[in-house]
């Protein structure tokens, strides 16, 4: 089963930004998930401010530029992981969170997981 | 947490941990069937204590730890009794008792990576059979049950076990194959365990249809060992081969059966089916394959020329010249005479049915395709293409006779009669 985990949150970062430690600790955390053939591919986006949300409302279609200072959460990064089960997506899902915890004192967020799917409707292998 | 909720998360940290923790207990404790026993006391605990407690913060940890003061536990009785324990309990006892758990327990995942491929060696120790082999590797490294091999391999939950039983009898008494080899042993080593993960994905891969979940599930595990592989031996361009054909060959998964399970033979396979994300994931494997060695081995061969397919965007566009000179490179490896076969295919197509009969022609008289449905059945085709209907139906008879498959009997049957029709 293939899952894209997003990481979310606050890009204002009112909690400062990210210390070495936790560079250091994504880092092992990444060589482990290469090693144990968990981890498929994987990286980061760039500030809200370099992108753009084009949207369609009352058949209008906008382009609001970045930054996104309304959202409270934005995705920082992704993952996509091949698991056997959700449950398993769901504890790498935790610890990187922990990692969070453990190395990035006062920050919040969170990590939304979702299966991938093929063309065909059925889920991705 | 509720109780189910808790045991569904155990599973889960299990089947991500289960490898790594074997392969490093294998390390400490110098016995296979011991170091697994361990590792399922550390489970059954964590099945008691995490529902109240809560997932640890550090699971792995919590699961070596475990484990670990078990196997104190069991050479300190074991001393009293046997003295070969007991040297192996006084050498690894100091490190173990140590009050200091977090520390002991950081220093043996440390070279949890090295204990990793280790374990893959000792899976695919020359002593064992291939049955045995693969078995191993599926339930050391992958962490599948019992339940899910015998499924597998369509056979029962007791022959797996027996198996496993008879497996770490001779590892055992093999002596020393617990030791890394080195030199040439390594690579030998090396090339059996990806000749173990290529078995196992052709395992998945080569069942169509059905609704047998445990099937795909065994190429996705073939998948994910060779990413392991990859991981631990970046420099070695095989692995990277073997990993690109493996996800080459995955991409055409969907394409590869019609929805009654029919199935669909490459060049007729809908294109727009196959899964890009493997594709690319197969191509980017054969590049760094390609980039760390200029003489390509079997691995890389097959999936250059798995990546001659995917790269073209219809059948027609495919550079059949480029496949039939990498079946070359491959039949120079020592490659069977099916390789022959598969290049006079390649030359046809590039060249003309003319240039490729000459090829096969060259092996019809060899024994080890005697008996081989496909002889016939390439000669037919190329002799149809060029007019010849009456040998062309000859064969295509005589394919029909040796294929075991229902459905190519029919199709074969089928090319015989039209070689009759007029035109």
């Amino acid at each position: 089963m293939r899952f894209m985990s997003f990481i979310k949150s606050d890009e204002s970062m009112p909690w400062g930004p990210p210390p070495p430690a936790l560079f250091e600790a994504m880092g092992q955390f990444a060589k482990e998930g290469y090693e144990n053939g968990t981890l498929v591919e994987q990286g980061g986006l760039g500030a809200s401010g370099q992108g753009a949300i084009v949207s369609l409302v009352d058949n209008t279609i906008t382009v609001l530029d970045g930054p996104f200072t309304e959202a409270k959460e934005l995705i920082g990064g992704y993952a996509v992981t091949e698991v056997r089960t959700k449950e398993e997506a769901i504890e790498l899902g935790r610890r990187l969170l922990q990692i969070h915890l453990d190395n990035w004192p006062g920050w919040q967020g969170s990590c939304e997981i979702r299966q991938l799917f093929a063309d065909d409707g059925a889920p991705a292998t | 947490m509720p109780q189910q909720d808790a045991s569904r998360a155990i599973a889960a940290v299990w089947r991500l941990e289960s490898t790594r923790l074997i392969a490093a207990l294998v390390r400490i404790v110098r016995d296979v069937g011991f170091a697994e026993d361990l590792a399922q006391e550390a489970l059954v605990a964590a099945l008691a204590q995490w529902p109240a407690a809560g997932i640890p913060d550090n699971p792995a940890a919590w699961l070596m730890t475990t484990a670990k003061r078990r196997a104190v536990d069991q050479f300190r009785q074991a001393e009293r009794r046997d003295r070969s324990y007991a040297v192996i309990g006084r050498e690894q006892g100091g490190e173990m008792v140590d009050d200091d758990v977090a520390a002991t327990v950081i220093n043996a995942m440390d070279h949890v990576e090295d204990d990793v491929l280790r374990l893959m060696f000792i899976c695919c120790h020359p002593a064992l059979t291939i049955d045995a082999q693969t078995t191993l590797t599926l339930k050391l490294v992958g962490g599948l049950i019992t339940k899910e091999i015998a499924r597998s391999f369509l056979t029962s939950e007791a022959t797996v076990a027996q198996r496993v039983v008879r497996a770490k009898r001779t590892l055992a008494e093999a002596g020393g194959a617990l030791e890394e080899p080195d030199g040439a042993a390594r690579a030998s080593r090396l090339a059996a365990v990806l000749s173990v993960v290529y078995l196992l994905f052709n395992e998945g891969y080569s069942a169509t249809g059905g609704d047998d979940w445990m099937r795909p599930a065994l190429c996705a595990e073939a998948l994910r060992l060779g990413r392991i592989l990859g991981a631990l031996q970046p420099d070695n361009s095989e692995v990277h081969g073997l990993s690109a054909l493996m996800e080459l060959q995955s991409a055409r998964t969907r394409a590869r059966s019609g929805p009654d399970g029919t199935p669909i033979l490459l060049l007729d396979q809908d294109r727009s089916r196959w899964d890009r994300t493997h594709l690319r994931r197969g191509l980017a494997e054969l590049a760094r394959a390609e980039a760390l060695c200029k003489q390509p081995g079997n691995y890389q061969l097959q999936a250059a020329i798995a990546a001659c397919h995917g790269r073209a965007p219809t059948a027609a566009d495919t550079d059949w010249a480029r496949i039939a000179e990498l079946y070359e490179q491959l039949a120079r490896l020592g490659g069977s005479p099916v390789v022959e076969l598969n290049r006079a295919v390649a030359l046809s197509m590039a060249y003309g049915p003319a240039t490729g009969l000459t090829l096969v022609d060259q092996l019809v008289d060899l024994p080890a395709l005697r008996n081989y449905h496909l002889l016939p059945s390439v000669r037919g085709d190329l002799l149809f293409k060029l007019g010849r209907h009456a040998e062309a139906r000859a064969e295509f008879e005589r394919a029909a006779t040796l294929t075991k498959h229902t459905r190519e009997r029919a199709m074969l049957l089928n090319r015989a009669a039209a070689c009759a029709e007029p035109g």
